[in-house]
């Protein structure tokens, strides 16, 4: 029997993927069959990454070294139980979103889809290498092509100005935040550097206080700006919605998660001694970032925009875990530390899923009905019955309701933050409940975003299409698939937390109490647990008694009515609740935050213009620092060929003056 | 290197003599107007060149050095001022040279260059013998002359003699002050300069189509706002 080692099942995975990409550029010529050749055999080489994954878990690491351009610069791979974990992540994902892209892009015209197949693979296979990567040039090689490839992909529809805004502005902070990751590990590998920074060089890299210190701060900027965090996220709410939905999905879904991994291996295993204020620090960006995201999903009026924001969101929360996790390590509670971890793991796998479904499903509504503008939108729930029972399932995980996947990780979450007494240090302690009850406040705005994501799109009357159509069989299945995942990890988190444990053993050296049964108890069954399975049979039951019960009492004889109005009959689809007018109460509440822009035009349409404070009061005055800056260099640069040798005349002499 | 004691007494002062008649030769392209002159002075440059690297080779009986100066003799002193001279008579470039200082300015400035060069040099020619004394000097102040033409002139051909003469005064240090470099050193600096020499004559082409002139200052409008 020849026994198939994890490292050379995920390095034939991403090979796999390559060829796939190429081969989809050479079929590009006959469209109908590239889709359904690529796309699906594709999702099977994801499936065969997430079986590398599944046994990286419990496999002792592997190594791997191959020759590379330089001598000194070896391609080095790794795998470990960590990385084992975000390919679990990469390769569920990806396998839905390939099975969702056969039919998502069959009617693209050929030369778009040569490109498109090429790029999606080559962004695959970044993802996958920068997971696998053991050094620092791996990494960042990884790390750029991974960029690059997306930075294409966003900007797919190119003819558009608005893609190629969105396009710039990604380009810019990821490559802003790739300088920050590299400058990172220059300080971080020392001397090794000019080996390509092994990355068992930098285990517990011996470092003073300042240059630790130093070394944080520009990964987790380098990290962030991948991640979306504040105030790096601003490429995020224009990149999905310019994006196609399949990769809209995978940016959503898993780099921004492999930003997190990033931030996992250079905090817990290259740093290793955490300073005290790191963790503070990353959970208040974290608690910015979700309040952030939250407040702007929930005005949005574009599907994938409010999607966006809603990423953001997330990632704030998986931050305010992490920060969290840092803040019980730095005290040296490696049990509580695990918990927050495992939280912040768990939430990572719960986002990719229902993030990848509530994108994926506004793909098929913006092929099904010709738009994701909500206020065109509205009873979709008629026109595409299945997508519309999907989305429903992916809106209510991500709105944190049990018996779903979003629920339990926020509620493990919120276990680690009920912990935090066990503090020694008396200000944190006092302060923590408060960052849990932003926690809470950002998760219970969610919702409203959710209902409102539903509400206006799904329900009610159709504003504006009324020919929509249903998804294909594809998309559908891909769909069904996420769906399935997010019941089966809301319904069963002890089998996920099992699989957490090598992780959490590496990152920490302690695991978590193995899960027994249907009961999810973090610390002990006196103190908190909780039954998916039991909620779930206890809701059923007690809701479907109450619907006899009411149907037995009022349900007869059956009548129906146009939704929603409220017993007035309606005139038009226009008078139902808007998705402006929904999120009306936060507009007022937080006015100076949104600074909205009211106006009516000529056709008595009243128009709300949203603006974006982080651009507004960070990234304007930069740009104008940066153009006066440059004015003032433009004065040097006068044209004329004589004074650029008088300057290099003048370099030549002062600097013979000083070397005498 | 050795040097025999013959040519001690007649051969030294005589390559003195060569590194003032550069330094001369040099000052006189500073004052100079005329595009043509400029570029005579040029070739006798080479010549002058030429002799000192024949010079040396006759005093040290490096064989190799007498191929380096026929060399210099083809390239400095006959081939690169006949190329200049043809492109002068099809570009059709008459006057005078616009100079952007006036001349006597320009000669004062190049005399303060020549003590700074002297002033900078001293260090070096404490550390080398007796015979090379006050070469490098001479060869740096040719060097930093020639910078100066450069950025004084408006038209686009005295620039290509100011760096051409920049690269004859490197040279000269090269041979004088430690008697003879190594052959390959030589052919890559020759190599660099017609290249220089090459990239700049197809300028002159794509400039006279551009603008119909050969005035440097037309290039002042491509630059971007």
């Amino acid at each position: 029997m020849i026994s198939c080692l994890p490292l050379d099942l995920a390095t034939g995975a991403l090979l796999l993927w390559l060829g796939l990409g190429l081969s989809g550029l050479l079929l590009g010529g006959w469209p109908t069959l590239a889709c359904r050749l690529v796309f699906p055999l594709s999702s099977m080489v994801a499936l065969l990454l997430t079986t590398a994954g599944f046994t990286a878990l419990t496999a002792t690491p592997d190594h791997l070294q191959l020759r590379g351009p330089l001598p000194a610069l070896p391609w080095s791979f790794q795998i470990d139980p960590l990385s084992g974990f975000f390919l679990i992540l990469l390769g569920l994902l990806a396998c839905a979103v390939a099975l969702f892209a056969t039919g998502y892009f069959r009617s693209l015209p050929g030369p778009a889809l040569r490109r498109l197949m090429l790029q999606y693979h080559v962004f695959l296979l970044g993802m996958g290498l920068v997971l696998l990567a053991a050094n620092a040039f791996t990494f960042l090689v990884a790390w750029e092509s991974m960029a690059l490839a997306s930075y294409f992909l966003v900007v797919t529809e190119h003819e558009k100005a608005d893609s190629q805004r969105a396009g710039f502005l990604y380009l810019l902070i990821a490559h802003l935040g790739a300088l920050a990751i590299l400058l990172g590990f220059v300080i971080l590998a020392g001397a090794t550097i000019s080996q390509g920074g092994p990355f068992s060089a930098m285990l517990h890299a011996p470092l003073n206080a300042f240059w630790a210190a130093t070394a944080f701060l520009l990964t987790f900027f380098g990290f962030s700006a991948k991640a979306g965090l504040l105030p790096l996220h601003i490429w995020l709410p224009d990149a999905h919605p310019a994006a196609p939905a399949p990769v809209s999905a995978l940016m959503s879904g898993a780099m921004l998660q492999i930003a997190f991994y990033g931030m996992l291996r250079v905090d817990f295993l290259f740093l290793g001694k955490l300073a005290m204020w790191w963790g503070p620090f990353v959970l208040m960006v974290g608690l910015a970032t979700a309040l952030f995201g939250v407040l702007f999903a929930a005005v949005q009026t574009d599907m994938k925009r409010l999607l966006a924001y809603s990423s953001i969101e997330n990632m704030g929360l998986i931050m305010v875990a992490f920060g969290l996790a840092l803040i019980f390590r730095a005290h040296g509670l490696n049990a509580l530390a695990a918990l927050a971890l495992a939280a912040a793991l768990y939430h990572a796998l719960n986002h990719a899923f229902f993030k990848g479904l509530l994108f994926l499903g506004s793909g098929s509504v913006l092929h099904g009905a010709g738009s994701v503008a909500m206020d065109r939108l509205g009873g979709m729930i008629r026109q595409m019955p299945q997508t519309a029972f999907f989305m429903l399932l992916g809106t209510l995980a991500i709105a944190g309701l049990p018996p779903l996947n979003g629920f339990a990780s926020e509620w493990l979450l919120l276990q680690a933050f009920l912990l935090s007494p066990a503090l020694p240090q008396s200000t944190l302690s006092a302060v923590l409940p408060l960052a849990a009850s932003g926690v809470v406040l950002a998760v219970a705005l969610a919702a409203y975003a959710m209902v409102k994501f539903y509400g206006i799109a799904f329900l009610g009357q159709a504003r504006g299409t009324r020919h929509a159509h249903e998804a294909g069989r594809w998309e559908r299945s891909a769909m069904a698939l996420l769906s399935v995942a997010c019941i089966f990890l809301g319904l069963f988190p002890g089998v996920l937390l099992n699989l957490l444990h090598p992780v959490l053993q590496e990152m920490l050296g302690q695991g978590f109490a193995i899960q027994q049964g249907l009961w999810l108890t973090p610390v002990s069954a006196q103190r908190a647990s909780y039954s998916p399975v039991i909620f779930f049979l206890g809701m059923a039951t007690a809701l479907g008694l109450s619907f006899l019960l009411i149907w037995s009492f009022f349900g007869r004889p059956l009548r129906r009515v146009p939704a929603w109005a409220c017993g007035f009959p309606i005139r038009t689809p226009a008078m139902q609740d808007s998705p402006m007018g929904f999120a009306q109460p936060l507009l007022r509440i937080f006015a100076p935050l949104y600074q909205a822009e009211r106006q009516a035009n000529d056709a008595g349409r009243w128009r709300v213009r949203i603006g974006e404070p982080v651009y507004r009061g960070i990234y304007q005055p930069l740009n104008r620092i940066v153009f006066w800056l440059s004015a003032q260099v433009l004065r040097l640069q006068q044209g004329r060929i004589t004074l650029y040798l008088l300057y290099s005349f003048l370099t030549l002499l002062i600097l013979l003056a000083l070397w005498r | 290197m050795t040097i025999t004691a013959q040519g001690l007494t007649w051969g030294i002062p005589l390559l003195r003599l060569l590194a003032a008649l550069l330094l001369l030769l040099t000052f006189a392209m500073l004052a100079q107007r005329r595009l043509l002159t400029l570029i005579h002075l040029l070739a006798w440059q080479g010549m002058v060149l030429a002799a000192g690297t024949a010079l040396v080779a006759l005093l040290t009986g490096q064989s190799e050095l007498w191929f380096s100066a026929a060399l210099t003799l083809t390239l400095k002193a006959i081939l690169i001022p006949t190329v200049l001279h043809r492109l002068l008579r099809r570009l059709q470039v008459r006057g005078d040279v616009e100079a952007v200082l006036n001349i006597p300015l320009t000669l004062l400035a190049g005399i303060a260059l020549v003590i700074f060069a002297f002033f900078l040099a001293a260090p070096i020619t404490a550390l080398t013998g007796t015979v090379t004394r006050g070469m490098v000097g001479i060869a740096l102040a040719a060097v930093l002359l020639a910078f100066l033409m450069m950025i004084t002139r408006r038209k686009a051909i005295s620039q290509v003699v100011g760096f051409l003469a920049i690269d004859n005064g490197l040279f000269f240090a090269a041979t004088s002050a430690t008697l003879g470099m190594p052959m390959v050193v030589e052919l890559g600096v020759a190599l660099d300069a017609l290249i220089g020499f090459v990239i700049l004559g197809i300028f002159f082409f794509q400039m006279r189509e551009t603008f119909d002139s050969m005035d440097l200052q037309h290039l002042e409008q491509i630059r971007e706002e």
